[in-house]
């Protein structure tokens, strides 16, 4: 009887438009999609790859919100809002995609809110303290640049599941590195306030740069199956890309990234990720039922 | 035994699931938008849906799904299912010629034609290298961009330095 409780009476009256209370009940965002795992591939390795993969988008998306509010200007909050969009858009799928290759069926929000850190396989640049606008530009230059690499060459993966999902990514990020370039270009050839800011982001970021071309054994031993991409053999393009917008923006070329081992990859992360996840997961920990 | 749906259920399913509109534009049916990859009715009567979605994060794809599913649960058929349909990704230029016409008509600038991405690595690009669009309320081929992002994931924000109106535009994808 609908007098039970008020919400039963907002569903049953309003059938149509319950989904605005209750969100579409649409959660499998790889519905119809063929699961099939390509010959050769095991299933695990996918998996992590693939939460290899999602993480960096979550994670970054995480922390590009921080700016929702608080950004210089209406327009770049629109933009970073945006393009965190994308991201989550993308981690969604390549969650989805971890839980059917390992067979447990997980869905997408089983990842995102109920692991703890030392699951998540994010590199620490996607989880690295937002700091300053500068900043926020450099860590999406670094990384839309790496993503988009990646991402290219994914397109082509045996798995086709990642394929799709990176042919469809290499349209959206290669607008996100053109909207880091664009503020590379204005803050280092803009005032000498701005130049000295871009340059200090720079070398707040280069350290973690290393890590980004460090491979774990599952990247390698799904490289070697055509799965996956080898992230040491996007590293010289990477480069080129950043030594070209930076010096465009008047700073002087960048030494070589860092030589650095997988830390994230493997779960580990630095002491300002615990906190990043309590709030990214504090509603789901809260309320374990609830749907959107 | 297997049974093949008459011809005109499945253009009856079709209709009913093309006609849904954006939530995000509503003057744009899925057809319109070139969102609908095919409709099907299977063995057991169920009708398969199967469409794309534009952005990765686009929140109304869900929305979307709904709508379908009622509009042909509305047209008279009791089982459906909305299949997600990756590959090929959509692009802009599968926005349809009565799309277009739409959007222009409530002052929204359809987009161009999208990129063409040769094989190999997207190359860098330092300066602007877009055309910009013209606007879509004086005609006026004099405007700027504003920001490459806007309201939703699809569309830029832009101004008219003739008439001075601010408008929205499709960005190409």
């Amino acid at each position: 009887m609908s007098g039970d409780n008020i919400f039963t009476g907002l569903v049953e009256e309003h059938q149509g438009d319950a989904r605005w209370a209750f969100g579409t009940g649409f959660t499998d965002a790889l519905a119809g999609v063929d699961t099939t795992l390509p010959a050769g591939v095991d299933g695990a390795d996918l998996a992590l790859y693939c939460q290899m993969l999602g993480d960096d988008a979550l994670i970054q998306a995480q922390r590009l919100i921080d700016w929702v509010t608080d950004a210089p200007e209406l327009e770049e909050e629109v933009a970073l809002a945006n393009i965190a969009l994308d991201l989550l858009g993308q981690a969604r799928l390549l969650l989805a995609r971890a839980g059917q290759a390992d067979g447990t069926g997980r869905d997408e929000d089983a990842f995102a809110y109920h692991r703890a850190p030392r699951e998540f396989r994010n590199v620490h640049l996607a989880e690295a303290p937002r700091g300053d606008f500068a900043r926020a530009v450099v860590t999406l230059l670094v990384l839309s640049s790496h993503r988009l690499a990646l991402f290219t060459r994914l397109a082509d993966s045996v798995d086709p599941v990642i394929a799709a999902i990176a042919a469809k990514g290499v349209n959206e990020l290669a607008y996100h590195r053109e909207y880091a370039v664009s503020w590379a270009l204005r803050l280092g050839d803009g005032t000498d306030y701005s130049h000295e800011r871009l340059a200090q982001a720079v070398a707040d970021v280069w350290p973690l740069t290393g890590e980004l071309f460090a491979a774990h054994p599952v990247e390698t031993r799904l490289a070697g199956l055509n799965a996956a991409v080898d992230p040491v053999t996007v590293r010289d393009e990477v480069h080129a890309v950043l030594t070209q917008v930076l010096t465009e923006a008047t700073l002087p070329a960048p030494g070589p990234f860092p030589e650095a081992a997988v830390a994230g990859r493997e779960g580990r992360h630095t002491p300002g990720f615990t906190p990043l996840l309590d709030e990214l997961q504090k509603v789901a920990r809260e309320n374990p039922e609830a749907t959107w | 035994m297997v049974t093949t749906a008459p011809v005109r259920d499945t253009e009856r399913a079709r209709a009913a699931a093309a006609a849904v509109t954006d939530p995000e534009l509503p003057m744009l049916t899925l057809a319109d938008l070139g969102i609908l990859r095919r409709v099907e009715i299977d063995g057991a009567g169920t009708v398969q849906v199967w469409i794309t979605p534009t952005y990765s994060g686009c929140p109304a794809l869900a929305e979307m799904r709904v709508d379908v599913d009622r509009a042909v649960r509305a047209a008279g058929f009791d089982a459906v299912e909305v299949r997600t349909e990756l590959s090929p990704a959509w692009t802009t230029d599968w926005i349809t010629d009565e799309g277009r016409r739409k959007l222009a008509e409530h002052g929204i600038s359809p987009p161009g034609a999208a990129p063409r991405r040769e094989a190999g690595p997207v190359p860098l690009t330092l300066l602007p290298t877009r055309t910009a669009p013209r606007c879509p309320l004086c005609r006026s081929a004099d405007t700027e961009e504003l920001s490459r992002f806007g309201a939703t994931s699809c569309k830029s924000l832009h101004r008219c330095r003739s008439c001075l109106e601010p408008f929205e535009h499709v960005k190409e994808i």
